[in-house]
Order: C-alpha cells, then structure tokens, then sequence
C-alpha cells in the first residue's frame, strides 16, 4: 500500500464509500476505478480487500476475469482487433498481426512509449463491415492489411496532443 | 424441516427439503463419486461435473452437489446416460492433469484416482494442449503445483473461510484458469501464514508440504549425531497412516518406530512445552505485576506468528516473546544436552516431527539460529514420518511400546501433551501461573471452559482473588475477532491463546488426510467429529500422567537449577526467547 499517494487512498476511499450499502459492491467499485482511472493495480485491489474485506485473491480473480478490467495502464490510443468468426473469415488475424508487427507488442500489452494497447475482441457486432477494428471507440471498417501502418502513423502523428 | 418423497434408483426414500440430490443419497446409502464437493457444502461448486445424475423435472443431467432434492423427484444413478457422462468428466479433467503419478506426493490418497477408478475413466482420452503450468517451491512449506489441480475450489473455500483473508482464488478465464495467490506469486511473496489447511483439503497433488525426508538421509550420511522430538498432537494422528481408527493414540509405537529408524535420542517437545509454559506463565505474571503490555498472547503457533505480521504489525508487542516448544527444545539440544553429552553442536542434527507445515517456514527463520547453527535442522510433517516407517518396512501395527529416551529432557507433564490442541497451552499455563500467584495447585486441575472445538472461547477466572478474563482463538476468522478488539484499545482480556490451524494442532496443515472415501470405518460424519476424536486422545494421555503440571517436571527444575538459572533469565531470553517483525503483505517483486 506504500505505493498510493494520500491523494489516491482518498478518492479510491471514496469510490468504495459509493457502494457500502451494497450487498455485492466489488463489481461496481472495480467499474468506477476502471473508468476514472484506467487501471486497477495490486495496490489498489489490496486497499479495497481492506475496506470490504474481500479477500485480495478474489478481487484479482474477478479483474483478470473480465476483459474490461485492466491490471495496468492502458495506452493513449486502445486499438481493438475484431477476431470474431466473421472478421476472422475476412482475415483479421493477419491484421492484428501486422499492427503487433509495427507496434511491437502482443496483443494484449501496451507500447513502451504508453501511446498504444493493442486489444484482441470478440465479436463486436461489426459483421457487415469485417474486418473491423475500433480505436477509441472510433470504427475502422474492412481494414486491409496494407491500410495498417497509415492508420497508426495517423495517430503518431496525434502523439500526445489531445 | 418438511419432509419430501423422492425415489433413488426406483426406491422410496423419504428425507429433508432443501438437501442436495449428494447429500440426500448419502443418507440414503448412496455414493456419488465427486471430486469438487467437500465436506457438507463447505466447498460446492459443481464445477468438476463428475457428480452428474439423472434426476426427474431437470433438463439433462444435473451436478448432484448443487440441485436440490423436491418432492416426487427421481433420481437415477445408474444409467448408462450418467454413468457415460461421469467418465467423461473425469476423462476431460485427466486430460488438463500431470499424470506423473509414481513421483506424486498423493499418491494414495489422490481423490481424482480415485473417481478414475470409480467412474471407469481413462486418461489420454483427449489429447492437446494444457494449461501453461506454475510450480511454486519457493517456501519451506508448502508447495504448489498447477498442473495436478483440478480447479475444485476446496482450498479457495478453507482458505477464506478460516483465514477471512483468503491468499487463494481463481484467476484469468476459461483455459487459463488457475487457483494462485493474487499475480500467480509464491506463497512466499504473499500473506500466506503456510498453516498448510489447503493441503489438507486439496483433493490432488496440486498443494502439498514441502518434504524434507531426503535431508534425513543426507544427515546420516554425514554422520550426524540424530535427535528427534516429537509434538505432543503427532501420537494423537500417526495411527491414521497405518489404518487405526481416528483418535487412536500412538506414543508408544511412534517412540518405537523412532527408535528403529536410527535416530540415537528419541525426545518429546513436551518436554519444552513444559519449558515453554514456565518461561511464559512467568512472563505473564511480570507483565502483569510490572504493568506490561496486556493482555499477552501466546505465540506457540507459526500459523498464527506468520499473520500477526502480516496483518497486526503494530501489535506484535502483544506477542509472548517465547520460542514455540520445539524451537526451544531445539535450542537447549544445541547447548545443554550437547555440554552435558560432549558432543559439538555442529554435529547434532535436531529432527522435529510436526502437525505442522508452518514449522517448515519457523526453522528457517534468523531469529531461530546462533552462529548459523540453526536450533532445529529438519521438520517432518507426521505424514512424513508415516512414509519414512513404511519406507523403512517397518509393520508398525505390529510394533511393542516403548518409552522415551529419558535422560536429561525425558520427562514431561500432562500440561506438555493437551498443548496439541486449542485451549490447550491457555489450560497448561493456568496451572503453573494459578500455582505462582496462590502457592497451592488447582483442585479441579481440568479448565473445562478453555476446552472444546469452539473457534473463540473465553473464560473468568479468580485466582488469589483476582479477576482474570481469558480467551481463546483457532483460526485466523477468530483470532482477526480479538486483534481487531486489541487494536481499538478494549480488549477486556489478560491472556489470550491463538492458534492458526482450527481445532489447534491436532487438526494442522500436516497431519494425515481425512478423507472419507478412503476411511469405510469411520462414521458418515467424521470430518465433523475427527478434531474432537484426535484432541481426546491427548486429554486422556494428559489424565494418564503422573505429573500434570509443567512446574512438577523435576528435569525442568533440574535444567533451571544447573543451567538457565530462572524463568526468564539472562541466559533463558538468549536461548528461548524470539522477536517479531511486521512484514509488507505484496513485497514489490
């Protein structure tokens, strides 16, 4: 617990306070983390462990289990890869491999430089327009191969720029 | 409870609303093979599937662990359906396992062989990729071994529900899953207190203590000057190994067997419990008259140590500062009997057998060595000493009883033995400390309100006129009850006993398994009744001795008189006294 700042125990405190009339709050609370903060570290899991009494192996179960929940920091741009039968058929493993290639990263993990996840999804309900890919929400539709590096020097040129 | 009428296999039974279809047939003399239900409901998740019937108004064929028995209710065992789909759970889950069974620590006591067997099922029956595998052996206690679990839950429930902290639990998703620490770490990079009930429950070898019996061997290559002791709770479970109904005590064979297994001194850590008690009850008098920290708590358990600092490490001054009896036995081996006897210290190899994976981890710690010359060299869980006597083609069944080497550390009190089970050092040190504080012993000698399986005890007592409030705890769940009192500042209590493993000792993580598929002669509730069984068997070699209390043992006065000088001496805290250190739950890794 060393590692929160004051500052994060408090807001982190508050969160957990949202949910105390509730019978099962873990989800919600892990809900409310992910979003405002993006991540939901050790650290934190174990200062929720505190506060519930949930046990810390339990709330980390409950975090690797569902793929919204993430253990570290995403990148700027998540870059998600539809690999959902009807995607797959039109060749999506091939284009997560291509930005895996660029980025240097599996699918999965985060580039160095904190700009990039790289995120394999189901079916996300785009099969009119397979192979598709969402970034930030944003959808790419019938992605080639080939259209792979001027998408992400599209956002490398972004950078860090809002 | 109503009543329903449910019919098994065309018979008509009547039993209890609101049983599972398992625990209706068990009553009605049925035995459905399962791996992943345990213990009436304290684990059920039906997630092996290898408990699967037939049963009217259900669709398919439902996990008997779960679905509730209703009125007018069929079930069927035996058709060729649920015996088909029985195997092929089991095949589906032998297929994910390490089958390396020769090298497997269970083996013999593997529930999944079992069901195998039972079932019919067959391993290679589906060939293919396997989970990606961890081995953690990285404590001296337990290891843990992902490629034999069979992801049943039994030790994620034992864990949180006797420790409310819960160090195991399921993690990533459908093939990846494994039952880990949070992160997948070792136990040694998490709050783990290596108390070892997980083993005890783990239906495989996926958790299993961590076996020194080749240092045995390498000892005595090495010539070594052997001594072993023995915990008092070890002669109250040994039996088990050798087919002897539960609570069976064995003193006298286990001495024998010892005996016949090369060890040159064969002693009794009684004998330090003994010890133990007089440096503690003398401990807790000073703090008591010289207003020291209260109430104090005894710190015989490694389990128990292990969370207070994880978890209380703002209160370890609350811990007595005593050794547990075997380090403490360990220790006056290394200096004492080896000036007495003329022998180096670094030629005595001391071997404790425990009912403990905790004392593992206890043996190594700093605190527990001088000089690098460690107190005590090797922990045998009784397990272990059951596989060394089988090894060693020894029939035990068939052994004489003998007695315990009884020169310099032979002796012990009634008080020593009931320290195997919970409220049992609370009662030995009672009787020393009411005979400190009133110079006369205690009439009834029995502490009946210290006594029995309850997780939390407490008791009044008037000694000389004085109120003293004690309690009681076995398991984490309760011991968390009476910190968290300590921590707010309105612990009514003076003295506290705690140990880690529920029941105390008699029922630690590495006493034999108690499994009912392999025991046809035990009762149907023996897991309910075995702590009590065993803890009986020490309270009755306790009535069975002369001597009952610690202070009465005329070789501990002798080594007070000749060598330590008094409780709590100089030379006493040197020897048998320890420190405590908070420790960080999730070191950075």
């Amino acid at each position: 617990m060393a590692h929160l700042s004051a500052s994060a125990v408090k807001q982190i405190e508050e969160i957990i306070a949202r949910y105390k009339d509730e019978r099962t709050p873990l989800m919600m609370i892990l809900s409310d983390i992910q979003n405002e903060y993006g991540y939901i570290p050790l650290d934190v899991q174990e200062l929720i462990s505190e506060k519930t009494g949930i046990p810390v192996a339990e709330i980390y179960g409950v975090v690797t289990f569902y793929s919204f929940f993430s253990l570290k920091p995403k990148g700027k741009y998540v870059i998600g890869v539809c690999l959902g039968t009807a995607c797959y058929v039109k060749g999506s493993q091939q284009v997560i491999d291509k930005f895996s290639e660029i980025l240097n990263i599996k699918p999965g993990e985060t580039s160095e430089d904190g700009l990039f996840t790289l995120d394999a999804l189901r079916c996300i309900g785009a099969c009119g327009i397979a192979p598709a890919i969402t970034i930030n929400g944003k959808v790419y539709p019938k992605v080639a191969v080939s259209q792979v590096p001027g998408i992400v020097e599209e956002y490398r040129k972004l950078g860090g720029a809002n | 409870m109503a009543k329903v009428n449910i019919k098994i296999e065309g018979q008509a039974y009547q039993v209890e609303e609101g049983l599972t279809i398992l625990q209706a047939a068990k009553e009605c003399g049925y035995e459905i093979p399962t791996l992943c239900a345990f213990n009436n409901g304290e684990c059920s998740l039906a997630s092996c599937r290898v408990c699967l019937v037939e049963a009217t108004g259900a669709r398919g064929l439902v996990a008997s662990c779960v679905y509730p028995v209703a009125e007018g209710m069929e079930i069927k065992i035996s058709t060729p359906k649920a015996v088909e789909a029985r195997r092929f759970s089991v095949e589906v889950l032998l297929s994910n396992h390490n089958m390396n069974c020769q090298q497997c620590e269970k083996n013999g006591n593997c529930e999944l062989l079992h069901v195998a067997k039972i079932t019919g099922a067959r391993d290679g029956k589906f060939l293919g990729e396997k989970t990606p595998v961890t081995v953690d052996q990285l404590t001296p206690s337990i290891v843990r071994d992902t490629s034999k679990c069979v992801l049943c839950g039994r030790c994620v429930a034992r864990c949180n529900a006797i420790h409310g902290t819960g160090i195991l639990g399921f993690e990533n998703r459908g093939f990846n899953t494994i039952v880990a620490p949070a992160e997948n770490r070792s136990f040694a990079d998490s709050p783990c207190i290596l108390c070892g009930q997980c083993v005890n429950v783990c239906p495989t070898g996926a958790l299993m203590e961590k076996s020194e019996i080749t240092e045995i061997d390498a000892a005595k290559k090495a010539g070594k000057y052997m001594v072993v002791q023995t915990a008092p709770a070890v002669r109250a479970a040994l039996g088990e190994e050798f087919g002897m109904k539960i609570g069976t005590p064995v003193t006298g064979k286990m001495v024998a067997a010892l005996k016949r297994l090369g060890f040159d001194k064969v002693y009794d850590t009684n004998f330090a419990a003994d010890l133990t008690i007089m440096e503690e009850a003398n401990e807790l008098l000073a703090r008591i008259k010289d207003g020291g920290v209260l109430p104090m708590i005894t710190s015989c358990s490694p389990g128990w140590v292990n969370y207070a600092e994880y978890y209380y490490g703002d209160q370890l001054d609350h811990l007595s500062s005593c050794k547990s009896p075997h380090q403490m036995q360990g220790a006056i081996i290394k200096s004492y009997f080896a000036e007495q006897k003329g022998i180096d210290p670094k030629d005595i190899c001391v071997v404790s057998i425990m009912p403990c994976t905790a004392k593992k981890y206890e043996k190594e710690r700093p605190e527990m060595q001088e000089d690098g010359i460690k107190d005590v060299d090797i922990v045998l869980t009784t397990r272990e000493l059951a596989k060394l006597i089988k090894r060693s083609g020894i029939n035990f069944n068939m052994l004489p009883d003998e007695e315990f080497d009884q020169d310099i550390m032979g002796e012990y009190t009634g008080a020593g033995v009931i320290f195997g089970t919970t409220g049992g050092v609370m009662e030995a040190a009672l009787r020393t400390a009411y005979y400190a504080l009133t110079g006369k012993e205690h009439e009834a000698i029995k502490f009946e309100a210290v006594r029995g399986m309850l997780g939390l005890k407490e008791a009044t007592l008037n000694i000389a006129g004085k109120e003293i409030k004690v309690a009681v705890a076995s398991g984490m769940r309760n011991a968390k009850v009476l910190m968290d009192q300590i921590r707010e500042g309105n612990s009514p209590y003076t003295f506290i006993e705690i140990m880690g493993c529920p029941g105390g000792c008699v029922n630690g993580g590495g006493q034999p398994f108690v499994k009912p598929m392999f025991l046809p002669n035990e009762d149907a509730n023996i897991l309910e009744t075995y702590r009590e069984k065993r803890a009986q068997a020490l309270y009755s070699e306790d009535e069975r001795q002369a001597l009952r209390q610690s202070h009465n043992n005329t070789q501990i006065q002798a080594l007070y008189k000749e060598f330590l000088g008094e409780p709590n001496s100089h030379k006493a805290h040197e020897l048998l006294h320890t420190t405590y250190k908070a420790r960080e739950r999730f070191p950075e890794k």
